[in-house]
């Protein structure tokens, strides 16, 4: 139904704090677009730009090819979830849902039916007549789903919306968000902290650190080919490994494969390692091959964690299934030629 | 639903309190009964005064149990005209304490709520100036500003009017303090919340804040009436006839040095019906602010 279009987008809060330092996004009708990043790198800011309760400091926002910057959330028709879901404690579910539909002049008959539709969607009829104080935390999130999809705007914008919730309803709502959205064919952008949740969600997924984009692109590209040392260390859980290099070598290193001159990190995943005594064929075809002992074994159950020490510094390897090794243990790590990351001096992938 | 109960079983004892014995619950009720009997006697000796007639009440002691003039009493008072404060009938100070009393609380509780509403929600240049104004006015109540305000009264020709005795008892520094806190308190989201949805300042004062601040606006709507009520400095000033006072004055002017000129039964009636209205207004108000402050909104 719209696309959204960003500029260059920054914004200097009026205490001097430069929050976004020039963002540009484009972000396809129908998509689902995760902006993820540590805390205070920016997100909300740049979510609560795009829905006109912030100023543009520069740049532009553009919503279905239409510039926005000047004009309110209201004309923006756009529709927003909160963290705190931000329900009106004094309207019951039926008014919380109705009552935006209601400012917009929409006759009441219409009303009526797309409240009572949308809390069929979301299984929400038998609470119309409660308030939000009588709903539980996992209710509330419905039901403020339920107020942004009532309108049936132009652009859904989420800000953490499952931050407050338990994690086993965290990955329900997860589930049921990205099936609505599919369904709906709503443009969205979505914030979160959350890796998992943003691998999951996205069509598009954004980082962002400090106010900048680290980098953009489909989920699963970010995870293989992540473009700083940032986006390897916060894409994928637990994160890269990364072990510094010194002119193109490495101490700890049984053997390492040829490296790119201008390398000063290396960087492989923990699922990414293999774990044997024996080099067998993959010595041979170049891969990266060092000694570590273990310090700690986590069994998580469908595989196991080993935080390790090698002589470049701490690894964490993933072993699947339960594993007989325990601290003090040495063992050889692997990682095959293709699935080594190599980033220069600034942190950036090379 | 059928959900797992957290709480205990229910038992017989569980309405029981901590520490509560059968003697416990006597001393309670002895020292309630005692508290109610200090605070109520009084007005129960007044309210058998207001039904003697005055040979009675000037011939101690009093009788401990109502007399027989309840209806002349009253009706005369209400209707007939009092002598000392001008042949004024206490009906009519009833509905001039009223207008006055209703006019301050309700003109204080607009004019609070919507400074507070400008100054928390909207920025505009010069809000914190005219946040510190509306605070530092809390160092002058009526009583300090009085001369130069009754000047302003005379000048206008406000003397022994309605608007005379309430608008400068509107201005309200300490309400206007109260929304603010409470504003204050109000999630920054439901705002956005609310802008998202189409709200603009009006419709979001209308439909959120003003149903939020409910329970406020009860509680200070109670507190303000028995402030009006129970003026008597300004009121004395600003009033020079008698079929304008309010009753708190009129009671003052009813009782004279020597005993044989006050009409004493009269006076007692008048007493009665001067603290009818302010109970009126607990006991009615009440609803609100108890449900207010069992189920929290927010
Ligand atoms: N209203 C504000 N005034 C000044 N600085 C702000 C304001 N809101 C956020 N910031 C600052 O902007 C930066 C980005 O904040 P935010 O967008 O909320 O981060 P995130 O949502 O990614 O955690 C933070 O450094 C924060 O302190
Ligand atoms: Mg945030």
């Amino acid at each position: 139904m719209a696309t959204v279009d960003l500029k260059d987008v920054r914004k200097v809060y009026p205490g001097g704090v430069e929050a976004v330092k020039g963002v540009s996004i484009a972000i396809p009708d129908k998509a689902l677009c995760v902006l993820v990043g540590p805390s205070g790198c920016g997100k909300s800011t740049l979510l609560r730009m795009i829905a006109g309760l912030e100023t543009i400091s520069a740049g532009s926002c553009a919503i279905d090819g239409k510039v926005v910057n000047a004009i309110g959330p209201t004309e923006r028709d756009i529709a927003m979830v909160f963290q705190n879901y931000a329900l009106y404690p004094h309207m019951k579910v039926y008014d919380n849902m109705a009552y935006g539909l209601r400012n917009r002049g929409t006759p009441k008959d219409e009303i009526d039916r797309r409240v009572r539709s949308t809390a069929k969607t979301l299984e929400l009829e038998h609470l119309l007549e409660r308030r939000p104080r009588e709903l539980s935390g996992g209710q509330r999130q419905r039901v403020a789903m339920g107020r942004a999809i009532v309108r049936n705007p132009k652009v859904f914008l989420f800000d953490e919306p499952l931050s407050n919730l338990d994690a086993k309803l965290r990955g329900q709502m997860r589930v049921e968000i990205k099936n609505l959205q599919r369904s709906l064919g709503v443009t969205s952008v979505y914030v979160t902290h959350d890796q998992l949740e943003a691998m999951t969600l996205a069509d598009v997924l954004v980082v962002m650190n400090a106010g900048l984009v680290e980098q953009s692109g489909a989920p699963l590209d970010i995870y293989e080919k992540p473009a700083s040392t940032f986006v390897a260390s916060f894409i994928g859980a637990p994160p890269m490994n990364l072990l510094p290099l010194r002119s193109g070598q490495f101490e700890g290193a049984v053997t390492l494969p040829a490296v790119p001159g201008n390398a000063a990190t290396l960087g492989f995943r923990p699922e990414d390692c293999e774990v044997r005594v024996e080099a067998g064929g993959i010595a041979a075809d170049g891969a990266l091959r060092l000694l570590a002992r273990v310090e700690g074994v986590e069994p998580v159950g469908a595989e196991s964690f080993l935080y390790c020490q090698a002589a470049g510094g701490r690894i964490v390897v993933r072993v699947p299934g339960r594993t007989e090794l325990q601290a003090g243990d040495q063992l050889p790590v692997f990682a095959r030629r293709e699935k080594l990351h190599f980033f220069g001096s600034d942190g950036k992938r090379v | 639903m059928a959900e797992p109960s957290t709480r205990p079983p229910a038992s017989g004892h569980d309405k029981l309190m901590i520490g509560q014995s059968a003697a416990g619950i006597w001393l309670a009720h002895a020292v309630l009964i005692l508290g109610i009997l200090i605070v109520a006697f009084p007005i129960y000796y007044t309210f058998v005064a207001s039904t003697h007639s005055l040979q009675t009440i000037l011939r101690p002691p009093l009788p401990l149990l109502p007399g027989d003039r309840f209806v002349e009493n009253y009706w005369e008072a209400l209707f007939g005209g009092v002598g000392r404060i001008g042949g004024v009938p206490v009906g009519t100070l009833l509905l001039n304490t009223t207008i006055v009393a209703l006019g301050i609380a309700v003109g204080k509780i607009i004019i609070s709520i919507l400074s507070a509403y400008a100054i928390v929600f909207f920025r505009f240049r010069g809000r914190m100036f005219f946040f510190w104004l509306i605070f530092i006015t809390l160092m002058l109540p009526v009583e300090v500003r009085i001369l130069p305000t009754y000047k302003v009264m005379v000048d206008l020709g406000l003397i022994d009017t309605y608007t005379g005795l309430i608008v400068p008892l509107i201005a309200s520094a300490t309400a206007t303090l109260l929304f603010r806190q409470f504003f204050l308190t109000i999630p920054g989201e439901l705002v956005e919340a609310a802008r998202v949805d189409g709200a603009g300042p009006w419709r979001f004062f209308k439909d959120i804040l003003l149903p939020l601040s409910r329970t406020n606006i009860a509680a200070l709507f109670v507190i303000l009436f028995i402030y009006g009520w129970t003026q008597y400095l300004w009121p004395l000033l600003v009033t020079n006839r008698n079929d304008m006072n309010t009753i708190v004055i009129a009671l003052k002017k009813m009782i004279s040095f020597a005993d044989a000129d006050t009409e004493w039964h009269l006076v007692m009636v008048t007493s009665m019906l001067a603290i009818v209205p302010p109970i009126l207004v607990v006991v009615l108000m009440q609803r609100w602010f108890v449900r207010g402050l069992v189920e929290t909104e927010k």
